[in-house]
């Protein structure tokens, strides 16, 4: 086994606030190898977005890293100064994001701001430039890429600004793409144009890339390893299909379990009772405890981390495992 | 299609888009100015059946919350009839009025349309108290019934609006709705933004109340899951138009319009085996404007069974098997009704679907 691309070990991210400290990463740590794609799920405000941005540098002030460390091709890159993160940003790692205007800048057109992004990061001629970029746009499927060039973001549908939002993460073929809820504002249709064309643009230029997403569908589709967030910590992480099929984290078990097509037409859900903790007071040991089928006194107690083969998960009293 | 207890006949809805600022200058001194209007809803036929759950499927700015508010008596139609037991469900003339309390909808967004002062039981008890359907002084004891009808705590009667979380705004939604004393529902995605555990405890809570209640139920949603789950029979929208609709199970499982079948086929599945190629097969493309949506045929330009009839002449939506109609000229049928078309692109159809 080579080294991982990206190590993640023990992230804390934090954000202090006038009602105290919100812990939205918890201690979390996973690998992801060159060419791979990692699933990244959970529901809202399990802290996948914070993950997100704290791999690049991008955590809003006051929040702030405030343990561990993300190496990328075993250099950490936690705490590095602004002008070598953005030297990595956009180059080695890029993100995408829901929505696409949180990249496109709406008084540009897209060709300019492709070519500053580009220009970004090397030297090189408006003619070059604008090859570049046509190709680009050809890549992620938008016909007629010369001329669409000339407009701005508003001229496109959602679709296709989310596509050139894509293009510009690829211009420099980074090693990872961070794709954050990329598709969750899109009609099915172009969902699964965009999730066939990701999934082949990785495949061929090798790059990696975090999946970000709330719909289990959609991950297991896209990604060769699914790690399952709750409450700022990854609970549950392996094979994205030997996980949700035999998953041993009760918290994955009672997402499936919650997903109208596993379940036969007309017949209640075994939905999770209750809601998700306030990241502001957790619980001590295990957070998923208060809502959990099979919690013990014992679950107040951290939960110890097993690793089985290439699976881990976070929890006293794991399924399908003898005891 | 009058045997039905909910009933839209030939209900069209045309929005007119207000011009630019530049273009109403223009128009303002004589200019041309083009003014194209959106067919949010155009010429639908549809019936639900009393104690029926049909869910209105499609993609975004299909139409479905524009018909939806027109069953629901919010929206007067541009052209066609809604009614309720024959009864029609607004007023006609100039100032149209819904004149029956018999059907409610619970909004996408629930809370826009309560006051942030006043306190939930209040809110809850302003309509039933107003067509009667409760004193003044029995009115804290029905709404306290109604919210533990949906699951919420009966002493939330006393909360504010933003105390509550999104599962539980959804339940007081609903609960509002239910106070009315209705016989159909209309729901506009109601679950659409709520995490998956939230939504399955939504989901059973409608599943309690059409056992519980006789409810007529109209779900719109985008989740095709949520509907297989919740609906009995479905009807798919496309750009303004039904162009299909029957049982749940054998829509899914036999779509006839090809739109249907592409949609069908762009919903991502679990996938639980390991190294499963998986592959889309989406739909080319993108969804024209509704500003000016093809001829004939919507899906024309899109349909990988499109031929020229389908670019000049509009498919009717017509019968495909008992209980189920389709609007596509080619659309597979096992009735032995004389219709316009005959039976061999039926097999055209069918054919190209195996070969892929
Ligand atoms: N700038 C911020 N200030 C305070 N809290 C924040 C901030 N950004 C995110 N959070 C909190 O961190 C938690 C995780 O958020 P997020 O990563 O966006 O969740 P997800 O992407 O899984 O929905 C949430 O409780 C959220 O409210
Ligand atoms: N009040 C309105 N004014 C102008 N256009 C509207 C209005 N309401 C809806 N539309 C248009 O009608 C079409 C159908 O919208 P809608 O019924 O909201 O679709 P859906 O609920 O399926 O997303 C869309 O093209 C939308 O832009
Ligand atoms: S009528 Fe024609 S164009 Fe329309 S869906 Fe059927 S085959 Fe396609
Ligand atoms: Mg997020
Ligand atoms: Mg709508």
């Amino acid at each position: 086994m080579s080294a991982p691309l990206l190590d993640v070990s023990g992230l804390e991210t934090q954000f202090p606030t006038r009602d105290g400290v919100v812990r939205a990463v918890n201690g979390v740590s996973f690998t992801v190898n060159r060419g791979e794609i990692l699933g990244l799920v959970g529901e809202s405000g399990s802290g996948k977005s914070v993950t997100g941005f704290s791999l690049i540098g991008l955590v809003d002030a006051p929040g702030r890293i405030a343990a561990g460390s993300v190496k990328l091709d075993g250099r950490d890159i936690v705490g590095l100064p602004n002008d070598e993160l953005r030297a990595i940003r956009g180059k080695r790692i890029s993100m995408v994001f829901q929505d696409p205007s949180m990249t496109l800048n709406p008084v540009l057109t897209v060709g300019d701001q492709m070519l500053l992004a580009l220009r970004a990061h090397e030297r090189i001629s408006a003619g070059d430039g604008r090859r570049r970029c046509v190709a680009a746009l050809e890549q992620v499927g938008i016909p007629d890429p010369g001329r669409r060039l000339d407009s701005y973001p508003h001229q496109f549908s959602g679709g296709m600004r989310q596509r050139v939002a894509i293009a510009i993460a690829l211009l420099h073929k980074p090693d990872l793409v961070i794709a954050d809820e990329p598709t969750t504002a899109l009609d099915v249709s172009i969902q699964a144009q965009i999730l066939t064309e990701m999934k082949a643009l990785a495949r061929d230029t090798g790059t990696a890339m975090i999946w970000i997403s709330h719909d289990l569908a959609t991950v297991s589709s896209m990604a060769d390893r699914i790690a399952v967030m709750y409450a700022g910590r990854i609970v549950e992480s392996g094979p994205t299909a030997t996980v949700l099929r035999d998953p041993r984290h009760p918290y994955t078990r009672g997402l499936l379990d919650s997903l109208p097509a596993i379940a036969q037409a007309g017949e209640d859900l075994a939905s999770i009772p209750g809601t998700t903790p306030s990241l502001l007071k957790l619980p001590p040991g295990c957070p998923f405890a208060p809502r959990c089928p099979r919690a013990q006194p014992v679950c107040a107690n951290e939960p110890p981390l097993a690793v089985e083969g290439d699976r881990t998960f976070l929890c006293h009293f794991p399924l399908g495992v003898r005891a | 299609m009058t045997d039905g207890f909910v009933t839209a006949s030939g209900v069209s809805r045309h929005f007119t888009p207000s011009l630019p600022l530049g273009e109403r200058i223009v128009a303002a001194f004589g200019g041309a100015v083009e003014r194209r209007s959106v067919r949010a809803v155009d010429q639908v036929d549809l019936s639900l059946r009393k104690g029926e759950a049909l869910g209105l499927v499609g993609e975004s700015g299909c139409g479905k919350t524009t018909l939806g508010r027109m069953i629901a008596g919010i929206l007067p139609p541009s052209d066609g009839a809604l009614a309720i037991a024959g009864e029609p469900v607004m007023t006609c003339g100039a100032s149209p009025r819904k004149t029956t309390t018999r059907v409610q909808m619970v909004f996408q967004d629930p809370f826009a349309s309560l006051d942030p002062r006043m306190r939930i039981g209040d809110a809850l008890a302003e309509g039933p108290i107003h067509h009667g359907l409760v004193s003044k002084a029995g009115a804290v004891a029905y709404v306290r019934d109604w919210l533990g009808q949906v699951g919420l705590e009966p002493d939330y009667v006393s909360r504010y609006p933003h105390q509550f979380s999104g599962g539980q705004r959804q339940r007081v939604a609903i609960a509002r709705a239910l106070a009315m004393r209705p016989d159909v529902l209309v729901c506009d995605e109601p679950v659409a933004s709520l995490d998956v555990s939230i939504q399955a405890q939504i989901i059973n809570l409608f599943l309690k109340l059409r056992r519980e209640l006789d409810l007529t139920l109209l779900f719109i949603s985008h989740d095709l899951g949520v509907v297989r789950h919740l609906c009995d029979r479905v009807a798919i929208m496309y750009l303004g138009r039904i162009v299909e609709e029957g049982p749940t199970h054998e829509v899914y499982a036999d779509p006839r319009h090809p739109y249907t079948q592409a949609l069908l086929d762009s919903v991502p599945k679990l996938v639980l085996e390991e190294g499963a190629e998986v592959r889309f097969k989406p739909i080319q493309g993108e969804l024209p404007s509704p500003l000016a949506p093809p001829p004939g045929c919507h899906f024309h330009l899109r349909c990988p069974f499109a031929a020229e009839r389908c670019a000049v002449e509009r498919p009717t939506l017509r019968p495909v098997a008992t209980g189920r109609r389709a609007a596509c000229h080619f659309a597979k049928t096992d009735l032995n009704i004389i219709t316009g078309s005959s039976s061999s692109p039926a097999v055209i159809a069918s054919g190209a679907k195996q070969s892929s």
